[in-house]
């Protein structure tokens, strides 16, 4: 929890950058961030409850 | 000039029963019986008549190998698209039909995702003991197992074999910089006692040898297996082995693309200044695999040193060499080829200068970036299992698990297009025979298979009508013909007279 608060804490300096018309590869730069922050959110929800299990559980045959 | 480069994909993909009978050919069988029955309702067999994959390009077979096994028992069927969908081990499998090129065939690669998806819903309707069906469209569990997502293409015979090996063999040792599918560490004896976060590639560590027939043991760079499924004095099917199963379709693109150049090159001997000859391809290959600065120097042949990315850069440039000089037209029509070369051109730029740039174009980036974001929110290291997790539920193809499927890729075909390839063939191959034909005369049609279908009339015997020629029977051939007739019964009558 204490990064995703230190990352909120980020976002006036956002806005500001961007009035202060900064190079657009830095204003994407922070939009892919909060976007992939988000996305963070939803994966927490989705992912597998029991990460170790899911993944143990997770055996194929070879194919081909 | 170099042949047309008609291509295709076939992909196995991983099943996993959650809460029921674990046994993943039985599964298969139900989700294929599904779709076919529930949703296609359309259930023509494949035709094994011309079945023949031991068959060895080099004329010759090596002692102890293995060539598979043709399973002619287990569930398979061909599908309206041209499509061959089935039990491949204890995998299903879906085999794009025959595309006339690299965007095509990204068109159709998608539209076997959505039928994978469609399976999944109608056979969890058929079972009732609260089990359901997973399907994940990737190349290993992570335990050493894998299986593949092989890539054919057209060639002309002509093409010596020994100069399609030598060719193209640099070209998949590192077209895994931004072909790559990327996974969490390592799971084959290449890197016992080694640390191993990430990979570019899920298949890389998988191959042990340079050339050869097997594909399930001792994998080889280059696969031997001769089985034109056409007139095999005037063509070969290059049977690619090498490749990961891409979710992001610029990655597709990308890798099909570049490889079908490659092999147009070769068939019309084009030839750089400098040797990309490699001293020893596997171990590069599994070098290349874990480097994602793409710097590291590989040791050539004649004792210089390359680069994966440097490799690249000198394919790229013999191909825009080549496209200036000779025209494209064997790359498809409406500029598919230039295409090709402008986003190679581009994401070989964007892995030099800011690798993390290409995240909406390839699978490696696109999941190494969300699996970096989620180590720092986490804290966690590359070694805890819900990085595994997260890689192994990127390839989840159900959209409400799909972590792919959350993430604002860049798209290169319509998404109407990808439904529409869901049923109808591609025009520009013998696959749109194909494929009319059984949404024309679906009880008509008893088998198919790629070189041949089998029209059974009622009181006449099986009537075969042969293929032999992936670029006859296009909607320009026969469209018309197809039309005109009535019956299966007119269509053949037409055709022999």
């Amino acid at each position: 929890m204490a990064e995703r608060e230190q990352k909120k804490k980020t976002a006036p300096d956002r806005v500001e950058e961007v009035v202060a018309d900064v190079p657009a590869s830095s204003g994407t730069g922070d939009k892919l961030k909060a976007e992939l922050d988000d996305l963070l959110d939803e994966i927490d929800e989705v992912l597998e409850d029991n990460a170790e299990e899911f993944v143990r559980n997770y055996v194929q045959k070879g194919g081909e | 000039m170099a042949i047309p480069k008609v291509c295709g994909i076939e992909t196995e993909y991983g099943i996993q029963v959650v809460g029921g009978d674990p046994n993943p050919i039985a599964a298969s069988s139900v989700l294929i019986n599904a779709y076919a029955h529930d949703v296609a309702r359309q259930q023509t067999g494949w035709d094994f008549e011309d079945e023949a994959p031991g068959n060895d390009a080099r004329g010759f077979a090596r002692e102890g190998s293995m060539p598979p096994q043709v399973e002619t028992h287990l569930v398979n069927t061909v599908l309206t698209n041209g499509a061959r969908y089935y039990v491949d081990h204890a995998h299903p499998e879906y085999s794009t039909p025959e595309c006339r090129d690299a965007l095509e065939c990204v068109r159709y690669d998608r539209a076997g995702e959505l039928i994978l998806i469609r399976s999944m819903e109608a056979a969890d309707l058929n079972v009732h003991d609260g089990s359901h069906l997973v399907i994940y469209k990737n190349n290993s569990d992570g335990k050493g197992n894998s299986y593949g997502a092989h890539e054919n293409y057209l060639m002309d015979r002509a093409a010596p074999f020994t100069r399609i090996v030598a060719g193209v063999t640099p070209h998949f040792v590192t077209r895994q910089i931004f072909a790559g599918a990327g996974k969490v560490g390592a799971e084959t004896s290449f890197h016992d006692g080694e640390r191993v976060e990430f990979q570019l590639s899920q298949r890389a560590e998988f191959f042990e040898e340079e050339v050869g027939l097997e594909t399930t043991l001792k994998r080889p760079i280059v696969n031997t297996r001769d089985e034109p499924h056409a007139d095999p004095r005037r063509y070969r099917r290059l049977h690619v082995i090498v490749g990961d199963a891409n979710l992001a379709e610029v990655a597709t693109f990308l890798k099909v693309g570049t490889t079908s150049l490659v092999l147009a090159m070769i068939e019309d001997d084009v030839r750089g200044s400098r040797s990309l000859v490699l001293a020893d391809p596997v171990t590069a290959m599994h070098q290349v695999a874990l480097d994602r600065t793409f710097t590291r120097p590989l040791t050539m042949a004649d004792g210089s040193t390359a680069t994966a990315l440097g490799i690249q850069w000198e394919f790229y440039s013999l191909a825009r060499k080549y496209a200036d000089d000779q025209g494209l037209e064997c790359m498809g029509p409406e500029g598919v080829g230039e295409e090709v070369l402008v986003r190679w051109e581009h994401v070989l730029n964007g892995l030099e200068t800011d690798p993390m740039s290409l995240a909406r174009q390839l699978d490696w980036v696109a999941k190494l970036q969300l699996i970096e974001a989620y180590r720092e929110r986490h804290g966690c290291g590359w070694d805890d299992h819900r990085l595994a997790a997260l890689d192994l539920q990127y390839h989840d193809l159900r959209p409400s698990r799909s972590l792919f499927a959350r993430l604002d890729t860049e798209r290169i075909v319509d998404e109407e297009a990808v439904v529409a390839a869901v049923t109808e063939p591609p025009r520009g191959t013998r696959a749109w025979f194909r494929g009319q034909c059984l949404r024309k005369w679906p009880s008509a049609v008893v088998t198919a298979n790629w070189d041949s279908l089998v029209f059974d009339l009622g009181a006449d015997p099986l009537r075969r009508v042969p293929m032999m020629d992936p670029l006859k029977g296009t909607a320009e051939h026969v469209e018309e013909l197809l039309d005109a007739c009535a019956s299966p019964s007119e269509l053949l009558d037409r055709l022999t007279s």
